[in-house]
């Protein structure tokens, strides 16, 4: 018996050592990668950093699903958007010629730019699903220009970690980190199937994640600033999904 | 070294030389423990364990999904579906957002924050619990010893005599004690390796990411809307297993079988001895 108590006693304390300096070990490799995502504090902190970590790991380069022009949805869904502001009524009575696009933060060359100079840069389209947090989806033809194009030309300097992003609205903010904001289908959108994006789903101007549920996908987008860290911005919790209680990563 | 008889009463540094050569042997050479034999435990530590970290991530994934799906209670077959389309069906009950038309005058209020989070959370409790088991029972030849059906009883004929002896209500023979009959085997089996891989594998194709770097997927699935529709049936298909399985366990004796499944009792015929 006492040989079994021993037996028991060691195993333990090997693998408890085992265990801490691989946990210690996890903690560190995941802050290098960048696998931790700001929410990874709080009860739900563990699943949250589990699920971000194993995209990081394994899907930061795939690609969302492209469709058939066949599976575009003749009746798309707009979700309700928040009654617009003096400044975007005004703004919408001139067509938008007065839209600007701020650039700035962690950047070479800072700009500001019209829609007609976003239409002026690589036009990209792509047939890809609207997936929301409540359930529905649909399938439509989003046309623009890569985030990325946007992000080259203003020079992203070294250490830049996050692309935050803010709409007329003052209250709604996103980021995403800086591979989701690099990637080929992070589309700063302006046209929807045949025309203009309509204003219902976030026309004139929306960054269209299709990797990442709806929500993610800014509404109305005016500025757009590279940071190193999300510790600053709001509650620190890296968008205004977790300050609602939602998670901050939205590609399940 | 001169006082002999001291040295001996006394704990010395190399007094733990053989003493960890010993415990060091008896993990290498586990026959020397006889321990494992001594009672017949009904169930290993290790499908307790996992089977109540099952029991709370199962929990608390019906109780979330429950409270997503009301924010959108219809549903769809195929890749897309949304309140501009015609659904499947609907559940008839009020919607947690005022995008959905229901009828009803009423909205519940939206939980869909920390609902989501604790889905997942629970999902990965799951997932990682799954694998712990599924590893140990193929190794282990848990699966092969305990869940499926038994040479000769793998016919139809060995599952209707068995349901006949549960409707005569007649006493669970001999073998039974120790393991599982073959109606049970045939339960797990479904249970183990039907129903739970597919409420996965239906949850993780309604990710946009994960769907995007595994394509097949939703294609094995038939689509984001028809995999969210299986997903809802599968919950219930596990719901009714688990009321069915608790049944039993009331049937068969609650307070014996939880025992047996937490603190790890012996077989039934050696209590009753």
């Amino acid at each position: 018996m006492s040989l079994i108590s021993r037996r028991r006693l060691i195993t333990t304390g090997l693998a408890t050592a085992a265990g801490a300096t691989g946990l210690g070990v996890a903690a560190k490799l995941s802050r290098k990668y960048g696998l931790v995502p700001p929410d990874c504090k709080g009860v739900y902190g563990a699943g949250e950093t589990l699920t971000y970590g194993a995209e990081r790991l394994f899907a930061r380069h795939a690609m969302a699903r492209e469709f058939p022009r066949s599976m575009i949805c003749e009746k798309p869904f707009a979700n309700e958007i928040a009654p617009p502001t003096d400044a975007f009524k005004r703004m919408q009575a001139r067509n938008f010629v007065d839209w600007r696009l701020t650039i700035d933060g962690l950047v070479e060359h800072p700009m500001t730019l019209s829609l007609a100079d976003l239409k002026t840069m690589p036009v990209h389209s792509q047939i890809t699903e609207v997936s929301c947090e409540e359930g529905w989806s649909h399938i439509a033809e989003w046309i623009g220009t890569p985030l990325s194009n946007v992000l080259n030309e203003a020079g992203l300097k070294p250490g830049v970690r996050y692309i935050y992003y803010r709409a007329v609205e003052p209250y709604l903010w996103e980021t995403i980190d800086v591979d989701e904001a690099m990637h080929p289908q992070t589309l700063l959108t302006m046209g929807m199937n045949d025309g203009d994006l309509p204003v219902g789903f976030g026309g004139p101007l929306r960054l269209r994640l299709p990797r990442q549920l709806g929500y993610k996908s800014l509404k109305f987008v005016i500025h757009i600033t590279a940071v190193d860290s999300v510790k600053n911005i709001g509650k620190g919790l890296g968008s205004i999904d977790p300050e609602a209680g939602y998670s901050w990563y939205a590609g399940i | 070294m001169i006082t002999g008889g001291e040295c001996c009463r006394r704990w010395r540094y190399w007094n733990f030389v053989p003493l960890t050569l010993g415990s060091w042997y008896s993990l290498a050479v586990p026959t020397l423990s006889p321990v494992r034999q001594k009672t017949a435990v009904r169930h290993r530590v290790i499908v307790r364990v996992t089977h109540w970290l099952t029991v709370v991530a199962f929990l608390a994934l019906v109780v979330s999904g429950l409270e997503i799906v009301i924010s959108h209670p219809r549903f769809y077959w195929g890749e897309v579906g949304n309140v501009n389309m015609k659904p499947a069906f609907t559940l008839p009950i009020p919607a947690s957002r005022d995008t959905v038309p229901t009828g009803y005058n009423y909205q519940w209020p939206d939980q869909n924050g920390w609902s989501r989070y604790l889905h997942f959370e629970a999902a990965w409790v799951l997932v990682l619990t799954a694998l712990v088991y599924g590893v140990w029972g193929l190794v282990s030849g848990h699966f092969r010893r305990n869940i499926i059906p038994v040479r000769g009883e793998r016919n139809w004929s060995a599952v209707l005599s068995r349901m006949a002896k549960y409707l005569r209500r007649a006493p669970p023979d001999k073998r039974e004690e120790k393991s599982y009959n073959v109606l049970q085997r045939v339960t797990y089996l479904v249970v183990i390796f039907m129903l739970f891989p597919a409420i996965i594998l239906t949850g993780l194709a309604m990710s946009p990411s994960f769907v995007g770097a595994f394509p097949a997927i939703a294609l094995i699935a038939g689509g984001k809307q028809t995999a969210r529709t299986l997903h809802f049936f599968l919950t219930w298909s596990l719901i009714a297993f688990m009321i069915v399985h608790v049944a039993m366990i009331a049937i068969s004796g609650f307070w014996r079988r939880m025992r047996a499944m937490t603190i790890g009792g012996g077989s039934a015929a050696e209590e009753d001895r």
